[in-house]
């Protein structure tokens, strides 16, 4: 087993009643881009949580580099030369990038050393970041980057990012995973989670399918054709994707922007003199590279970020469907009830009618097929797209006039995106107004009536054309 | 730090099963009996001087843990809302100055209204001594954990100064106030015990918070704000910068209320050290109890009757209170350890089952 540079073999995980990994083998190759592959809650990041000791499995054993490991924290797979960057990042928001990188390795920790530090292995690994930056003050594409150097930093010969597409642009995704094929030299390789095709097409080497714990499939990339790999990945054959049906507006604005410049929270010029407006019944598509005000154009539309000066009108009631949801949409300790009473906290007055909040929950779980045990399950105990899915049900619940949504299926699978695309042009023909930010540029395209392009902090409107709207992105029109 | 203390409320229910006080009886014996003490006389006595009699109860036990009762209330509501306020301390010593300074200046011409406006002044003194924490907070988010011990040493020296100029008594021998005339005591329950009022509206002052954050709009924002401000903010719309400020003067006025009934009913004077430490027990009382502010009651009554205990062993069989402080000190270890253990003992067993499983297959 000289070539598996990670090897996985008959690993076993559950919890509670839930079995999470049913005997699940994976072999990676040195000099490879592995892909793991499936629908949400197939197993994948359990998977590569228990390689890299994050979890530890009932059963089964690790071995790296031709030796059986015994990881019992994530440092002992560090030791051992295997790096995983989560979903979602943890890095301290008020240190710099450079003590970042270091922190919990055995470096100095003097700013001119580990400054030197940072800057080589930026250099060297092509992975260019600003040591000196605060991280809270970076895009989420360049926290990215700093979350793979402090893997990087502790010699890691296999990476592991999970859904690393998920959180960037178009653009951006596609530079990563070029990053990521020139990484994987002779004695390295990337444990690649996803579940886009497009990724494993673009990048992976060898790919393998999870499906409810198991394996189902696992091979060398050209020898799968496309189809074979979404019937593992879902079981079943999918339906086409329905295109919507546009039809011209026909509500009153209901929101009119004016002239209006927006300020991100350190004070920088983000959106400069915006004019546009919404009607009733139209789904309006926000798309931008990273940096380019996009997130401070959303926040303003959703009445969450005020403008620095202009006119911005907006509807009595919004919805808002936020890009961090973990963070900024959910109380992840307590239950359904009390998120759902997060959605009008600051309007409300006097006392709470838990009867009542509870049944609205209970309507929301049966009408948006959310699983969950009950109203009073904890948000944490929900799988991220059941998260998602309470987190849209919450925000059309009382039929605002508004639903502003970032990234609507960022995490979801197929069928589940499939399902909230479907849902949102269904609100759109009963007269609400959509704004949905996304970076993926197709999922634009097949929802959306009218597209706002940013770009260094002017807003442009296009149709939706797929040439036109990637040049504006990135200045070329 | 909130998200290690919020794992508790489980843990709460365990303890108050009855099963704390077994193991706390049995870690005090062992810690007794190394000491060198007769652990058969020392246990007695302890009991004795804390439940053993409707006077160790009602005299010293209640009477006791009343200051622990509101600082722990001023302690959980300011850690539900993610204010880390350690200043209980200081706020307690102040509010027990300032009901002080109207009851030995203003008791003769506010006459029966007298204790009510003391206990006014108290909090109105708490809410003072917290204000500048929380500004520096609000205003250039200066952590409240390092500010608010800062100003317990402020309030614990400006004690020392009132008693030996401004509030000293008269004959200006001895660092202290002169004793409070009878109009500006809190009057006891009954003429043959030393628990007074300041305990019943303790009590009171308990229910409520815990109906108030459970069943209004404004508890759901304070929890909301604790457990995730971000989301309370950018989901909920809720001010988190005004709401923190106002649970942090809230929070103040509380443990400035401590004080006020602590010399108002216990004392009757203002001396140096009229708090033993209440506001940095209270911290240990708010975390047994879960933060939940009904749970307080339970829980400073437990630390009110050991130290009521600690008392008595210490007159009578010369045991120091300090093993009663050391067993306080474990109990608080204990809770914060409970959660991470049951963790990986069910882990442990998850894995065990799984072993056998594929034995049996």
């Amino acid at each position: 087993m000289s070539d598996r540079l990670l090897d996985l073999r008959n690993v076993q995980k559950r919890f509670g009643s839930v079995v999470a990994l049913d005997g699940v083998s994976l072999q990676v190759a040195s000099g490879s881009v592995h892909a793991l592959l499936g629908e949400n809650g197939a197993g994948k990041t359990t998977l590569m949580r228990i390689a890299y000791g994050l979890t530890r499995p009932d059963l089964g054993r690790i071995g790296v580099g031709g030796t059986w490991r015994h990881f019992r924290s994530p440092m002992d797979a560090l030791d051992a030369g295997v790096g995983m960057v989560q979903q979602h990042f943890s890095l301290v928001p008020s240190m710099t990038v450079a003590e970042n990188v270091v922190l919990g390795t055995r470096l100095p920790f003097r700013p001119t050393v580990i400054r030197r530090i940072v800057l080589e292995l930026a250099e060297k690994t092509g992975l260019p970041v600003d040591p000196d930056a605060r991280v809270e003050t970076l895009s989420i594409g360049a926290q990215q980057r700093v979350e793979i150097l402090k893997v990087l930093v502790r010699d890691a010969r296999v990476l592991i990012l999970d859904e690393p597409t998920a959180v960037l642009p178009p653009q951006q995704g596609r530079e990563l995973l070029s990053w990521v094929r020139n990484f994987c030299t002779e004695d390295r390789a990337v444990v690649l989670i996803t579940h886009k095709l497009e990724d494993v097409r673009a990048v992976a080497d060898a790919v393998t399918v999870l499906r409810g714990g198991r394996c189902i499939l696992t091979g060398k990339t050209y020898d799968i054709p496309d189809d074979t790999l979404v019937g593992a990945m879902l079981g079943a054959p999918l339906e086409p994707v329905e295109r919507v049906v546009r039809h011209a507006p026909s509500g009153p604005p209901i929101l009119q922007a004016k002239d209006v410049t927006l300020r991100d929270a350190r004070g920088i010029v983000r959106i400069r003199n915006a004019d546009f407006s919404v009607r009733a019944g139209e789904v309006i598509g926000v798309a931008g590279v990273e940096g380019s005000g996009h997130r401070e154009l959303l926040r303003a539309v959703a009445g969450r970020l005020k403008p620095f000066s202009g006119s911005l009108v907006l509807p009595q009631r919004v919805g808002y469907v936020p890009e961090d949801r973990q963070n900024d949409a959910l109380l992840a300790s307590l239950d359904l009830r009390q998120n759902l009473l997060l959605h009008d906290a600051a309007r409300r007055r006097g006392f709470l009618r838990w009867k009542s909040v509870e049944r609205s929950a209970e309507s929301l779980i049966s009408a948006f097929d959310i699983h969950a045990s009950g109203p009073r399950a904890a948000v944490d105990t929900l799988s991220g797209g059941n998260q998602q899915r309470f987190v849209l049900a919450r925000e059309i619940s009382d039929r605002p006039d508004l639903l502003v949504a970032a990234n609507p299926t960022r995490g979801l699978d197929v069928r589940a995106a499939q399902y909230v695309l479907e849902l949102l042009g269904k609100l759109r023909d009963d007269g609400m107004a959509v704004i949905i930010q996304s970076n993926d540029i197709d999922e634009l395209l097949e929802t959306c009536d009218r597209i706002l392009v940013t770009h260094a902090g002017r807003v442009r409107e296009a149709r939706p054309d797929r040439d036109l709207i990637g040049r504006i992105m990135v200045g070329a029109a | 730090m909130s998200a290690i203390l919020r794992g508790h409320a489980s843990t709460v229910r365990f303890l108050f099963g009855g099963s704390v006080v077994v193991v706390l009886l049995g870690v005090l014996a062992g810690t007794i009996a190394l000491g060198g003490f007769p652990v058969g006389a020392s246990l007695q006595s302890l009991v004795r001087g804390s439940i053993g009699s409707p006077d160790a109860l009602l005299s010293a036990t209640f009477v006791r843990a009343s200051p622990l009762l509101l600082t722990g209330l001023a302690v959980a509501l300011s850690f539900r809302s993610g204010v880390f306020n350690i200043g209980a301390e200081g706020q307690l010593v102040v509010g027990a100055a300032a009901a002080t300074f109207v009851a030995i200046r203003a008791e003769q011409w506010l006459d029966v209204w007298t204790v009510p406006v003391e206990l006014a002044a108290a909090a109105a003194a708490g809410i003072a001594w917290a204000i500048v924490p929380a500004w520096l907070r609000r205003r250039f988010r200066v952590p409240e954990v390092i500010t608010t011990i800062m100003m317990n040493f402020l309030a614990t020296f400006l004690v020392s100064y009132l008693v030996r100029g401004p509030l000293q008594e008269p004959t200006r021998v001895y660092p202290q106030s002169s004793t409070f005339a009878e109009l500006a005591r809190i009057p006891t329950v009954h003429p043959m015990v030393r628990l007074h009022w300041g305990f019943v509206l303790a009590i009171l002052l308990a229910l409520f918070l815990g109906w108030a954050l459970r069943h209004t709009a404004s508890g759901f924002r304070i929890i909301a704000v604790g457990v995730n401000p971000r989301a309370a903010e950018e989901t909920g719309r809720i001010d988190v910068d005004r709401l923190t400020w106002l649970v942090f003067l809230g929070s103040g006025a509380l443990a400035g209320l401590a004080g006020g009934i602590e010399v108002g009913g216990v004392t009757y004077a203002l001396y140096d050290n009229v708090s033993p430490g209440y506001g940095y027990t209270a911290i240990a009382v708010a975390l047994l109890a879960g933060l939940q502010p009904v749970m307080v009651v339970p829980s400073a009554i437990l630390f009110g009757g050991l130290s009521a205990g600690a008392a008595a062993m210490q007159r009578d069989v010369a045991v120091p209170a300090g093993f009663v402080e050391f067993v306080q000190a474990l109990i608080i270890l204990a809770l914060l350890a409970a959660p991470h253990i049951v963790a990986f003992m069910q882990q442990r067993l998850a894995r065990l089952q799984a072993v056998e499983q594929q034995g049996a297959r």
